[in-house]
């Protein structure tokens, strides 16, 4: 296998231009007899870049992140992160990561300066160089006036805070985190992606951030796999996945969203050169165009000629809304054929 | 090394949010202090028959509650790992390199220390209302140790079940299944020669008899010095064992997540 790619034993962790960050291949767990939570999830993160794992709840994003922090062991493949095997040299592993959780993971009896301290503590640091770095990290995220309060009392918001603060304590290699805005305001969300991108850009740590927003994705991340049912649909940039759906959208708001006129409308589109990728659904009609401009006046044209009257038409540039849809359904399909073979 | 170093920090870290909330400490000796007075009080003539000694009931009792709350402390143990559990704060240790014995350990040095200081008011209750200690410092302090023993012994078994079933449910059901019985199979509140005989048999191999057997002395006597260093000595080994045991099921928690 490419094992030989990892740094040599006693050697520090792989130089950030030579290796990938995380490598995946063929990750796969089962939970119990029949959750397959993944099934084959292979993916490279390249060292100082942002990558996103983006699928719904329950598509094994969580588990992948699991198995590659060492916290749970695939059933089958292989991963190496920071240049170390997660099988073989999890303590390796653990050494050159940072892992924040979906659930913020407090000691609520605990001050904040306390917890980061304890974080700092598991992971060898001490005396003066610890208590410098934990003033840092506090000032940095504007904890320091609530530093010294236990953390129960703290809003959500500067919990999640010190909770990504913790997984940089020891100054990690490879920062995972698992879902980190869900739940937060949308103000708390902002200054969370202000610090995400800042790590990756100013300080060169690999980020693997696993999200179920599009938004979140497109914003942060360099790189982003689509996960469904624990499988790798696509991967790629944000822009080329969105530019490689060739086109953009026509969406039509019918002014009466009756069967018969979706069905009339859908004909009519159907028939427009340039146009493709008909979908309608509760009276709005969707469709692609390669150029998205010009192919609207025809196809109101169309409609007109056909009698159905027309509330409202936009043209919109591809989002990863549209990627998400265009991917996650071909891999349904693509699950229907196989079981159908 | 490290492991003790992480011992040390993680130990820190209960014993910090403990003294928080030191009150806690009456309300884990309610139970205790109800069972001394009121058995105290009730079975008080139950030394004239055959088997006690020349001893008062009082001076009879106290070293079993002493055990009994030991016992208690020990099994709701794993009640906070399952909290730690539920707030991610644990799977947040098993990524880092803390040493994983250095996560039970910490957690049975803490318990034992809730234990030390319980027992100590408890034998100062005992005195209070009327027991006696014939073998003095020495008592005290075999029974402290005892209790110590047998609260991380069964907090280690508490803390595996947390682990491995990760609710606290289980804790309360192993605690009922298994803390009661031996509580009442054991010579806390009657004399070995007065039980059945098959029960006298269940209380060899109870290890809550173990702790009662160290820490009683006879009336006129002194400590029995080689039964204490026995009986000791197997609270010990459960409690290395049961440690093992515990600190061997994260890989069972690991390996089911």
């Amino acid at each position: 296998m490419t094992m030989t790619l990892t740094a040599p034993a006693g050697a520090g962790p792989a130089s950030p231009t030579a290796a990938p960050a995380i490598e995946a291949r063929g990750l796969t767990k089962t939970y119990g007899k029949d959750v397959r939570a993944l099934d084959g999830l292979s993916f490279r993160v390249e060292a100082g870049t942002v990558f996103a794992l983006l699928g719904p709840n329950g598509a094994g994003k969580s588990t992948a992140v699991k198995i590659l922090t060492t916290l749970s062991r695939a059933d089958d493949g292989e991963a190496t992160v920071a240049g170390f095997d997660v099988r073989r040299e999890p303590e390796r592993v653990r050494r050159a990561i940072g892992y924040v959780s979906q659930k913020p993971a407090l000691d609520p009896e605990a001050t904040g300066r306390e917890n980061l301290t304890l974080q700092g503590r598991v992971y060898g640091l001490g005396g003066a160089e610890l208590r410098g770095r934990v003033d840092e990290l506090l000032e940095r995220n504007g904890l320091s006036g609530a530093a010294d309060r236990v953390t129960s009392a703290w809003s959500g918001g500067m919990q999640r805070k010190l909770d990504v603060t913790m997984g940089l304590v020891h100054r990690p290699l490879v920062l995972f985190l698992d879902e980190p805005t869900t739940g937060l305001d949308p103000e708390a969300r902002a200054e969370l992606w202000g610090e995400i991108t800042r790590l990756a850009r100013d300080e060169g740590i690999t980020i693997l951030l696993t999200t179920h927003y599009l938004d979140e994705a497109d914003r942060l991340a360099g790189r982003l796999a689509i996960v469904d049912h624990g499988r790798l649909v696509v991967e790629g940039a944000p822009e080329q996945l969105k530019s490689a759906l060739h086109g953009d959208t026509i969406r039509i708001e019918l002014d009466r969203p009756s069967e018969a006129e979706t069905t009339r409308a859908r004909a009519a589109l159907e028939s427009v050169a340039g146009v493709s990728g008909v979908v309608a659904q509760d009276g709005v009609v969707r469709a692609r165009a390669i150029r998205g401009a010009a192919a609207v006046p025809a196809a109101l044209a169309a409609l007109e000629a056909a009698g159905v009257p027309v509330a409202a038409a936009t043209v919109a540039r591809p989002t990863l809304d549209d990627v998400y849809l265009r991917y996650a359904g071909r891999s349904f399909q693509h699950d229907e054929d196989g079981a159908a073979r | 090394m490290t492991a003790l170093r992480d011992t040390w920090y993680l130990t820190g870290r209960r014993l910090r949010n403990f003294s928080r909330q030191p009150w806690n400490i009456a309300l884990t000796l309610a139970q205790p202090i109800i069972y001394l007075l009121l058995f105290g009080a009730l079975f008080k003539r139950i030394v004239e028959l055959p088997g006690f000694g020349n001893q008062s009931y009082l001076t009879y009792l106290t070293p079993g509650i002493v055990a009994v709350s030991a016992l208690y402390t020990g099994g709701w143990l794993g009640v906070s790992l399952v909290l730690d559990l539920e707030r991610g704060v644990l799977d947040r240790f098993l990524v880092s390199p803390v040493s994983r014995s250095a996560l039970i350990a910490g957690q049975l040095i803490q318990t034992s220390l809730m234990t030390a200081i319980q027992s100590i008011i408890l034998i100062g209750l005992g005195w209070a209302v009327g027991a006696r200690f014939p073998g003095g410092a020495a008592q005290a302090g075999a029974m402290i140790v005892a209790a110590m023993l047998l609260t991380a012994g069964f907090g280690a078994l508490s803390c595996a079940t947390a682990i491995v079933i990760r609710q606290q449910e289980s804790i309360i059901g192993m605690n009922q299944m298994l803390l009661l019985p031996m509580t009442f199979a054991s010579t806390i509140f009657i004399a070995r020669e007065l039980m059945p005989g098959w029960m006298q048999q269940v209380a060899r191999v109870n290890p809550l008899d173990w702790a009662v057997e160290a820490s009683r002395v006879a009336d006129g006597a002194s400590v029995d010095w080689s039964l204490v260093l026995s009986r000791t000595g197997l609270l010990l080994a459960l409690a290395i064992a049961a440690a093992w045991l515990a600190t061997r099921s994260f890989r069972v928690y690991q390996r089911a997540i």
